[in-house]
């Protein structure tokens, strides 16, 4: 689904990616672990064009994002939940997860209140549609921006430290929302984490990130097995 | 002379150390201004390459169009009548060294159309308008929000700059006109009952009527568009170009930077289209 080859990352003399080799296959829950700073957010806006590669390719179902003409297209096709939410202050709930479908189909306003209270609902938000984010709690902003990831049925949904600063009864809910949406809607979804419990609890392979290469990758099983000392630190930590 | 000599060469590396730092933190001083003059550029080209795009979302422009127009009213109102005010007190004690007070009526229309209603009126609109773009953009910037619109495949650009850009482009020729109606009124009523000289209402207006020319209203009015445009491009580019860590302390660095930037920019905008504008007409 996703391929990812020989990525290169600058900023400055610093280059935070070195040559990343990475494969997302299609269905699978993929977790990205690695220590702060190592580049797993900067991999993620990569991936959704937000920033541009200085060596490398992506490849999104085949198609280098680097060449494509209508990126917005691929990005049609992406849904992402960022670190901080990013729910649009000046509007209301009901109209941050509707965002794309008012935006890019036809739909009637009436439609979009379905689509939107469905979405709600998948995430367990009923009747929060005209709540203002500033009104809500972190977990509730989460669980919105999870709901307006899902808004455009997306064939992809990227993770960006989903339960960073969250109370652990809060994270186990976002936890088991990731889970409850992955088999549900069967989609791929890519978490970037570095919360070992939110990491074996949604995931069903992982790469690890270390000096802007992958070092690890396999299903949960196999990374268990793997002899690399930091890699088996960082999960038994 | 041997001492002096070698003195100098052993001068000479550290001599030249420095210059080559020197030279090396002009250059890049330059170096950096110049790219951020090319992106600024390119940011107003795609501005501009977008205003005739579809979709037109003529909710938002609505909306941004209350936002700096009806919402600045009152303040421009205010500053209108009062620039006028000042203006014919001032006029009238430098007229009367020269036995022109009556020429007050002149000085004040005159004055107002030309330069001060849309200087002082482009001027309120970067503080009040040009500042507000930046801090609520630079905030949409740090908190991600600008990236969210991105990965929703919707442009930035598109969807927050254009409907600024096009708002400020059209409602600053109306608060001019506004402020220039007003600055007239305050110097009539400041003319006729406050200044001891009480001149003649009806002459007041008629050298008004006389010196004001269709061609300085048209001129006027290009310029505080263009003004506009300037203000919305400075006050968009602050706040786009915020870095993501910049934080609270960068919005506010920014906000700073954007309203500072405009009134050079309406400045030296004034300087250049007096001169070709004046030369045309």
């Amino acid at each position: 689904m996703i391929h990812v080859e020989n990525l290169w990352k600058r900023f400055g003399d610093k280059a935070v990616l070195k040559g990343l080799n990475l494969h997302i296959p299609r269905g699978e829950t993929s977790i990205v672990i690695g220590r702060s700073g190592c580049g797993k957010s900067v991999l993620l806006k990569l991936v959704t064009g937000l920033m541009q590669p200085d060596g490398g390719e992506i490849r999104i179902d085949g198609e280098p994002i680097s060449n494509v003409k209508d990126l917005n297209r691929i990005r049609r096709k992406i849904g992402m939940l960022f670190q901080s939410a990013a729910l649009f202050d000046s509007m209301t709930v009901e109209e941050n997860v509707g965002f794309m479908l008012s935006q890019h189909t036809n739909l009637s306003k009436r439609e979009i209140e379905g689509i939107v209270a469905e979405k709600l609902h998948l995430v367990d938000l009923d009747g929060v549609q005209k709540l203002r984010p500033a009104e809500l709690s972190g977990g509730m902003r989460k669980r919105v921006g999870l709901a307006r990831a899902i808004a455009f049925n997306p064939e992809v949904i990227l993770y960006d430290e989903p339960t960073t600063g969250l109370d652990p009864i809060t994270g186990s809910e976002i936890n088991r929302l990731i889970r409850n949406l992955h088999a549900k809607l069967k989609v791929t979804s890519v978490v970037v984490t570095h919360d070992m419990d939110s990491a074996f609890s949604v995931g069903t392979r992982m790469a690890m990130i270390h000096a802007g290469q992958v070092i690890a990758s396999g299903s949960l099983d196999e990374i268990r097995m793997i002899d690399n000392a930091i890699l088996q630190q960082f999960i038994s930590e | 002379m041997g001492n002096d000599e070698e003195q100098s060469l052993s001068t000479q590396p550290h001599r030249r150390s420095v210059s080559v730092r020197v030279v090396g933190f002009v250059g890049g001083w330059i170096f950096k201004k110049l790219h951020g003059i090319g992106s600024a550029v390119t940011f107003v080209y795609s501005i501009l390459s977008l205003i005739f795009r579809r979709p037109f979302q003529f909710n938002l422009l609505v909306r941004q169009l209350l936002l700096v127009g009806v919402n600045s009213l009152p303040v421009v109102l205010v500053s209108g009548i009062f620039t006028g005010m000042v203006l014919a007190t001032q006029g009238y004690h430098q007229l009367k060294d020269l036995s022109a007070e009556g020429s007050v009526g002149r000085f004040v229309s005159v004055s107002v159309v030309k330069e001060l209603g849309p200087m002082v009126t482009a001027f309120i609109l970067a503080g009040r308008i040009g500042a507000s773009i930046t801090a609520e953009l630079g905030t949409m910037k740090v908190t991600e929000q600008i990236d969210a619109l991105e990965v929703m495949a919707t442009s930035p650009i598109k969807y927050l700059v254009v409907p600024r850009f096009v708002a400020c482009a059209i409602m600053l020729p109306l608060l001019t006109t506004f402020s220039i109606v007003f600055g007239i009124a305050g110097g009539y009523f400041t003319s006729v009952y406050i200044l001891p000289f009480k001149m003649n209402g009806r002459f007041f207006l008629e050298q008004a009527r006389t010196y004001i020319f269709i061609s300085s209203v048209v001129v006027s009015l290009i310029k505080s568009s263009t003004f506009g445009m300037a203000i919305a491009s400075v006050g968009c580019y602050k706040g786009f170009t915020i870095s993501s860590a910049g934080g609270a302390e960068g919005v506010g660095k920014a906000t700073t930077g954007s309203a500072v930037t405009s009134l050079i920019a309406i400045l030296i905008l004034d300087f250049v289209l007096n001169h070709v504008l004046y030369t045309i007409w």
